[in-house]
């Protein structure tokens, strides 16, 4: 399985607090890798300096081997992401919005691209709708869309399912899944819900403080701490970090 | 450089203009109420001034280039700020996007809507107030060269301002032209100024298209160094203010503005 992404030491510091602390880690080809954690514990800053729309104070990210401080164009070619806090601009419809970022990530065969993608995410409806008249789980599967227009070797997702009922949620997990076992792209997914966490990931770090406190496999991990499900482990984790070996 | 990138900046705009009456209308409405407005000024003026000296030309074709001027600095700003109240900074800059791509977007929507508004001015000042270009002869390519110039620095740096102070900060650039106008002589000689005032004038570009304006009004000539001299200093003008931007940009990327930007100052 090739490195899709590979951090080594990255560190991130807001004035006396520190965000993301020495963190390494990779995400390989036909994996999905769970960034769990409380709120605050750096999830979203470590995504942000993966995207490069954040600067790190040290350690280094390459994607496909290629450094993002030296290459950033060319590495976030191969990236994509969807996030449920940033939906897409709501005074274009979703047509153009597609059309735009696929112009963006230099989509090949792009009109055809944007009707497969509407297609599979059951978006033909609205192609002529303006996003912010969508519900937010339309608006959420609008993202996705995007998120795989230029069939990133790198997805990022930023919480993907928050605002989907739970028989999208299964339908988008399930697309996802296939996505990432088509052998060339691997998946960082954050979530709160262990739930689906334990269904989609092939591997787990749990984040506290800016720190990874464990990682492993999300249907191993509770038992090899003393936890029934990953959700206790999850609230552990929250409250309890020095407990599982920070420090 | 991806022209791709740089043409879907462009490509958005047209989306959101398309769409949107709200939009268009103002990329001609007040220019045409401006130069509706002194144009009945001017035409007032030649019925009361000594005979001989038209106005027109001197007012109405000046009133003309200061607006193009400023169309082409809002057009800059407006597609900027659009990014800026649709909360898209992350999707935009979470994309493989090269700032010079971004920036190379902003100015040529600004092109396009700046056309359209100025063809819109130069059929009124012509056909309902007999403006014609012929009086400044080819001296016009260069005003108007001078003043695209100075439009694209001075847009550039009011992004760049409202980058930096976050989205609330936009009543920063609107002003910027107002602020400019006294110095650079738009409606009356420089040498009308007081020495300080003069002294600033130097550095402002459109004053050595508005002083070649009324030398060639006046029956002179403009003065080629001069209007050379105010074109090197608008493009080292948008130098200047793109280095800015740019300082900007990083800085954002820093302190992590540009994923947060709706929380507007991180400090």
């Amino acid at each position: 399985m090739k490195e899709m992404l590979s951090i080594k030491g990255l560190r991130k510091v807001y004035g006396d607090t520190v965000a993301v602390e020495d963190i390494s880690f990779e995400v390989r080809t036909d994996e999905i890798v769970g960034l769990l954690g409380p709120n605050g514990a750096g999830k979203t800053t470590t995504l942000n300096m993966v995207l490069g729309v954040l600067e790190p104070d040290a350690g280094t990210i390459q994607i496909e081997g290629l450094d993002i401080a030296k290459s950033r164009s060319q590495a976030i070619a191969r990236t994509n992401f969807a996030a449920a806090y940033t939906p897409l601009p709501g005074n274009l419809t979703v047509s153009e919005n597609l059309r735009v970022f696929g112009l963006l990530y230099e989509v090949k065969n792009l009109s055809m691209r944007i009707d497969e993608l509407l297609k599979q995410f059951d978006l033909e409806v609205f192609r002529n709708k303006k996003c912010g008249v969508l519900s937010s789980g339309e608006q959420t599967r609008v993202s996705l869309a995007k998120a795989m227009l230029n069939d990133p070797h790198l997805l990022l997702l930023d919480e993907p399912t928050a605002s989907l009922d739970p028989a999208i949620a299964r339908e988008i997990r399930t697309g996802i899944r296939q996505f990432a076992k088509k052998g060339t792209s691997g998946v960082l997914w954050t979530s709160h819900n262990m739930y689906e966490v334990e269904a989609i990931c092939d591997r787990v770090l749990f984040l506290s403080h800016g720190k990874i406190l464990l990682e492993g496999d999300p249907k191993r991990l509770p038992a090899e701490h003393g936890k029934k499900t990953l959700e206790e482990l999850f609230i552990a984790v929250a409250r309890e970090p020095l407990t599982l070996g920070m420090g | 450089m991806s022209f791709q990138r740089t043409f879907a900046i462009v490509l958005r705009q047209f989306y959101l203009i398309r769409g949107s009456l709200s939009r268009v209308f103002p990329i001609f409405a007040w220019i045409a109420v401006d130069m509706i407005l002194w144009g009945f000024l001017t035409r007032y003026l030649n019925t009361i001034a000594s005979p001989g000296f038209n106005f027109v030309p001197a007012l109405l074709g000046a009133v003309l280039l200061w607006d193009f001027f400023i169309r082409i600095m809002q057009g800059i700003t407006m597609a900027f700020l659009e990014d800026v109240w649709s909360r898209n900074f992350l999707n935009i800059f979470a994309a493989p996007l090269l700032l010079s791509e971004y920036v190379g977007g902003l100015i040529l929507s600004s092109i396009a809507t700046s056309l359209v508004g100025l063809g819109v001015m130069i059929v009124i000042a012509t056909t309902c107030f007999k403006l014609s270009f012929f009086v400044y002869g080819l001296a016009v390519l260069p005003f108007l060269f001078v003043l695209f110039l100075f439009g694209i620095a001075l847009g550039i740096f009011g992004s760049a301002l409202v980058l930096r102070f976050g989205p609330a900060s936009e009543w920063f650039i609107w002003p910027l032209p107002a602020l400019i106008s006294p110095f650079a002589g738009v409606l009356y000689p420089v040498s009308t100024l007081p020495h300080w005032m003069q002294f600033v004038s130097r550095f402002l570009p459109p004053s050595y298209v508005f002083e070649g304006l009324r030398a060639i009004v006046s029956g002179g000539t403009a003065s080629g160094m001069g209007l050379a001299g105010g074109g090197c200093l608008a493009a080292g003008y948008i130098l200047l203010a793109y280095v800015f931007f740019t300082k900007v940009y990083k800085n954002a990327l820093r302190t992590g503005l540009i994923a947060r930007y709706s929380a507007e100052n991180l400090g």
